[in-house]
C-alpha cells in the first residue's frame, strides 16, 4: 500500500520536472553560498565581483550545503536544530524546514531530487529521506561518526565515511543494504569521484591523507600523502576535496596546514601547496573554471584561488566560522 | 556479485578482550564518586572500553572477528592472577587492568614472557615507566610526570614561575609532589616552599589544616596541591591567602581528557560515554577506551588476528592512534607509555592543551611530556640511550 502511494508519488514528480524543463537548463545565475556556523547564515556572493550581496538567515548551525538538480532550491544542514532547512535560490529566503533529522552535518541529495541521503553523526545511521513525505525512507546501521557521503549519477549507489572506523561504506540504494566496507585511512572525511565514475577519492584527516578506491573492485587503489613543508603531520589535515571539471586536477584541502593541494589526477602527484586562510575545509571551482573558492574556519573568510598562477587573489570575509561553499551554476 | 557483509557477519571469528577492577575499590564508593573531584575517576573506566568494543563492530566484519569484552572484578590479588590466568587459557590476549600501581606491577612480573599485553588504564605512578617498566605492559593512561610537565608548560608560558608546594599526607601525595618538582626543574620552575597539609578544622594544626595560614609568609604565583584524595585540594581553590590560582590536584587540573572538550570529535566521543554510562567522561574512561582501540586498530591495519603480529603493530612506529585530541599517537618503544596531549581542565572547561607553543622536542613533540629515552628509567629504553 504504502509502497504504491510512493511509485505513484515518484511518477508525479518525474512529470512535473518533464514539463518544467525548459526553464530549468539555464546556466544560473553564477551566486556563490557560504554557509557560516556560528552566526546562522548563508551568505550570497556576487560570482563576478565577489561582492556580497544578501545573507540569508537560517537554523542553527549551518553546514553543508547542496543544490537541488534544478538549482530552485538549496538545502542546509542545521545541526544544533536538527533540520534541513530548504531556501528558495529566487527569493533568497528560507522557505521550508525538513525536521527531526538527528544532527544532520553532510548530505547529499539524489538524481531525482527527491530523496536526501543524510550522516547522523551522533546516531551512527544514514538516513535516506523523502523530501516530499517529509520523512525518514530508512535508517541504516553504519560505524560511528558517519560524515561524508556522496551519491552516484545514476542515484543506484551512496558511499559514506565512517570517521571512527576508518572506512568508506558502499551503500546499495536500492536494496538498502551495504555492499561493502572498504578500509581507508584515519578519519574519513569527505569524497569526490572521477567523471567514469571508476575512482573514488577519500581524504583522511588524521593520516594527512587522500585514498582513492576502485570503485569496480571496492579496494584501494592508491594512496596520496600531503606534506607540506613546515608544518607538523598533525596540522596536516585534509578534508574538502574537489576534482577540476576538465578532469586533469585535483585540490584537497588541508585544514590546519591553511594550504590547499593541487594534485595531478592522473598521475596522482602532488603539483603545489597553496597558502589560503585558517583551517581550510569547504571547497567549489568556479563556473569559468579559473578559480577555487575555500572556506576557513578559523579565519572567518573565504579564499579566491587562481588555479593558473596557483596563487591566492584575495580573501573575502564570510561569517563566523564559514563551513561550506556551493556555486549556482548549471550545466548549459 | 560482492560478499554481502550482512552474511559474512555470521562468520565472524571471537576477538575477546578483558578488563579486571576491584570489588570494593574505593574510589568508586558512591559518595566519593557524587563528588566528583578533578582528575579522579566518576566511575569505572570499564565504561569506556564498552564504548570501544561498540564502535569496533564495523572494523570487525570488515576484518572478520567479532570484538568483546570479558570484564571481572575481584577481591585481592590472588583472584587477580587467576583472572589473567583463565582470560589467557580462553584466548584474551589484551587485558585491561583498572588495578593499583603495586598490583600492576606484580601481574606484569607473573606474566612475563606469556603472548599478553597488558594495559595499564588508572595508574600514574612514574615508577611503572621507570625502574618497575615490563615489557607485556603498556600504559594509555598518562604518567604523573606527562600531568605535571603539561602543566608546568603552562605556569611557564603564563611566566607564573614561582610556586608554592602543598603536600597531603598520603604516600601517595609525597610520589606525586616529587613528579612535580622533577617537572618544575625540567622547565625552569621556582618552587618558593614546600608545605605539608592534613584536613580537618583542629585548632591545634590551623598551621596545617587551614588553606589561608598554610599559604601566608610566602611569595608565589600559583600553587601547586598534592592530593590524590581530592578534597584538600577542592576546597583551597578560592580559599588561599593571596589572589593567586591553585594547580596540580585542584584549581586547574592536567588529564588525559576531559567531558568539555570538544574538538577533534571530542564531542560525539562525550555522548557516547554519556549515553552508556549516564555520566560524564573522564581521563580513566578515555584510556580504557583508547586501550581497546589500539587493538581494533592493529587488526584493522595489519588484517591479522595472529598475536605477534598485533602485538608487534601497537608497539610499533605506524600506528596512528586517533584519540580525539588531534595528535596522531603511539606507544613509546622505551617504556611502553601511550604519548599523548594533555588537557588542562578547570571545572567546566578545558583551558589548554599540552604541548604548548614553543616547546619542542627533536623526535616529537608529545616527547615534551614525560620521560624521554635520554631520562628514562626504563631498562626498555636501552637503545635508546646509546643514540
Amino acid at each position: 500500500m504504502r509502497f504504491n502511494r510512493y511509485k505513484q508519488a515518484r511518477l508525479a514528480v518525474a512529470a512535473a520536472c518533464l514539463a518544467a524543463s525548459p526553464a530549468l537548463f539555464a546556466a544560473g545565475t553564477g551566486n556563490v553560498y557560504v554557509s557560516s556556523e556560528d552566526d546562522d547564515l548563508v551568505t550570497v556572493f556576487d560570482g563576478q565581483s565577489m561582492d556580497r550581496i544578501d545573507t540569508i538567515a537560517v537554523s542553527e548551525r549551518p553546514r553543508w550545503l547542496a543544490f537541488s538538480p534544478d538549482h530552485k532550491k538549496l538545502y542546509v544542514a542545521c545541526g544544533d536544530d536538527d533540520s534541513i532547512d530548504v531556501i528558495d535560490v529566487e527569493q533568497g529566503k528560507v522557505v521550508d524546514r525538513l525536521t527531526d533529522i538527528d544532527d544532520p552535518e553532510i548530505f547529499a541529495i539524489g538524481p531525482d531530487g527527491r530523496h536526501l541521503y543524510i550522516s547522523n553523526e551522533d546516531d551512527a545511521q544514514f538516513t535516506i529521506y523523502d523530501i516530499d513525505a517529509k520523512k525518514a525512507v530508512t535508517r541504516i546501521d553504519v560505524g560511528q561518526e558517519p560524515e561524508g557521503v556522496l551519491v552516484t549519477p545514476d542515484g543506484k549507489t551512496a558511499y559514506v565515511t565512517s570517521e571512527v572506523a576508518n572506512m568508506v561504506h558502499r551503500v546499495n540504494l536500492d536494496s538498502h543494504e551495504i555492499e561493502a566496507n572498504i578500509v581507508v585511512g584515519n578519519r574519513p572525511r569527505r569524497f569526490a569521484l572521477s567523471a567514469d565514475g571508476n575512482t573514488l577519492w577519500v581524504t583522511n584527516e588524521l593520516s594527512g591523507s587522500v585514498s582513492l578506491i576502485d570503485t569496480q573492485t571496492n579496494e584501494v587503489s592508491d594512496t596520496i600523502e600531503f606534506k607540506p613543508q613546515g608544518f607538523r603531520p598533525e596540522d596536516v589535515t585534509p578534508v574538502g576535496i574537489k576534482l577540476s571539471e576538465d578532469g586533469q586536477s585535483a585540490f584537497v584541502t588541508l585544514g590546519r596546514a591553511n594550504h590547499v593541494a593541487f594534485v595531478n589526477a592522473k598521475t596522482h602527484a602532488v603539483e603545489d601547496y597553496v597558502l589560503v586562510g585558517d583551517r581550510a575545509w569547504g571547497i567549489a571551482q568556479s563556473r569559468d573554471g579559473k578559480q577555487l573558492y575555500i572556506t576557513n574556519g578559523l579565519s572567518d573568510d573565504m579564499s579566491i584561488v587562481d588555479i593558473a598562477a596557483h596563487k591566492t587573489l584575495r580573501s573575502v570575509p564570510a561569517g563566523r566560522v564559514p563551513h561550506s561553499v556551493v556555486i549556482d551554476t548549471l550545466a548549459e | 556479485m560482492l560478499p554481502s557483509p550482512a552474511v559474512a557477519q555470521q562468520n565472524l571469528e571471537k576477538f575477546d578482550l578483558g578488563y579486571i577492577g576491584w570489588n570494593d575499590d574505593p574510589r568508586y564508593s558512591p559518595a566519593r564518586m557524587q563528588r566528583e573531584y578533578q582528575g579522579e575517576p566518576w566511575g569505572r573506566p570499564v565504561a569506556g572500553a564498552r564504548v570501544a568494543i561498540d564502535e569496533a563492530r564495523f572494523p570487525g566484519i570488515a576484518a572478520g572477528v567479532k570484538f568483546g569484552l570479558d570484564e571481572k572484578l575481584v577481591s585481592n590479588t590472588r583472584e587477580v592472577l587467576d583472572t589473567v590466568r583463565r582470560m589467557r587459557d580462553s584466548g584474551a590476549r589484551f587485558i585491561l587492568l583498572d588495578l593499583p600501581a603495586g598490583t600492576v606491577s606484580r601481574v606484569a612480573a607473573e606474566f612475563a614472557g606469556d603472548d599478553l599485553t597488558l594495559f595499564n588504564v588508572a595508574a600514574h605512578d612514574d615508577r611503572l615507566r621507570g625502574a618497575h617498566c615490563q615489557a607485556n605492559l603498556l600504559h594509555t593512561i598518562p604518567s604523573d610526570a606527562m600531568r605535571n610537565d603539561a602543566l608546568a608548560q603552562y605556569l611557564v608560558s603564563r611566566q607564573w614561575k614561582n610556586v608554592l608546594l602543598l603536600v597531603g599526607p598520603e604516600s601517595a601525595d609525597k610520589v606525586l609532589a616529587r613528579s612535580f618538582e622533577r617537572s618544575a626543574k625540567r622547565f625552569g620552575l621556582n618552587i618558593t616552599g614546600t608545605r605539608a597539609f592534613v584536613l580537618g578544622n583542629n585548632p591545634r594544626e590551623r598551621e596545617h589544616n587551614n588553606p589561608k595560614l598554610l599559604t601566608s609568609g610566602v611569595d608565589y604565583d600559583a600553587v601547586y596541591i598534592a592530593d590524590t584524595q581530592g578534597e584538600f585540594a577542592r576546597n583551597a581553590n578560592f580559599a588561599i591567602q593571596k589572589p593567586r590560582p591553585v594547580v596540580g590536584s585542584g584549581g586547574l587540573v592536567p588529564q588525559a581528557w576531559h567531558w568539555a572538550w570538544t574538538r577533534h570529535g571530542a564531542r560525539q566521543l562525550n555522548n557516547r560515554l554519556e549515553k552508556k554510562a549516564d555520566r560524564h567522561m573522564t581521563a580513566y574512561d578515555w584510556a580504557a577506551w583508547v586501550a581497546v582501540k589500539a587493538v581494533v586498530e592493529a587488526v584493522q591495519r595489519t588484517d591479522s588476528t595472529d598475536y605477534a603480529k598485533l602485538a608487534a603493530y601497537i608497539r610499533g612506529d605506524e600506528i596512528n592512534l586517533d584519540g580525539f585530541k588531534g595528535y596522531r599517537m603511539g606507544f613509546r618503544d622505551w617504556d611502553g607509555q601511550l604519548r599523548q596531549p594533555m588537557l588542562l581542565g578547570s571545572g567546566n572547561w578545558v583551558v589548554a592543551r599540552a604541548p604548548l607553543e614553543g616547546f619542542l622536542h627533536p623526535d616529537n613533540y608529545l616527547d615534551t611530556l614525560g620521560f624521554d629515552p635520554r631520562e628514562s628509567a626504563c631498562k626498555l629504553a636501552t637503545d635508546h640511550k646509546g643514540a
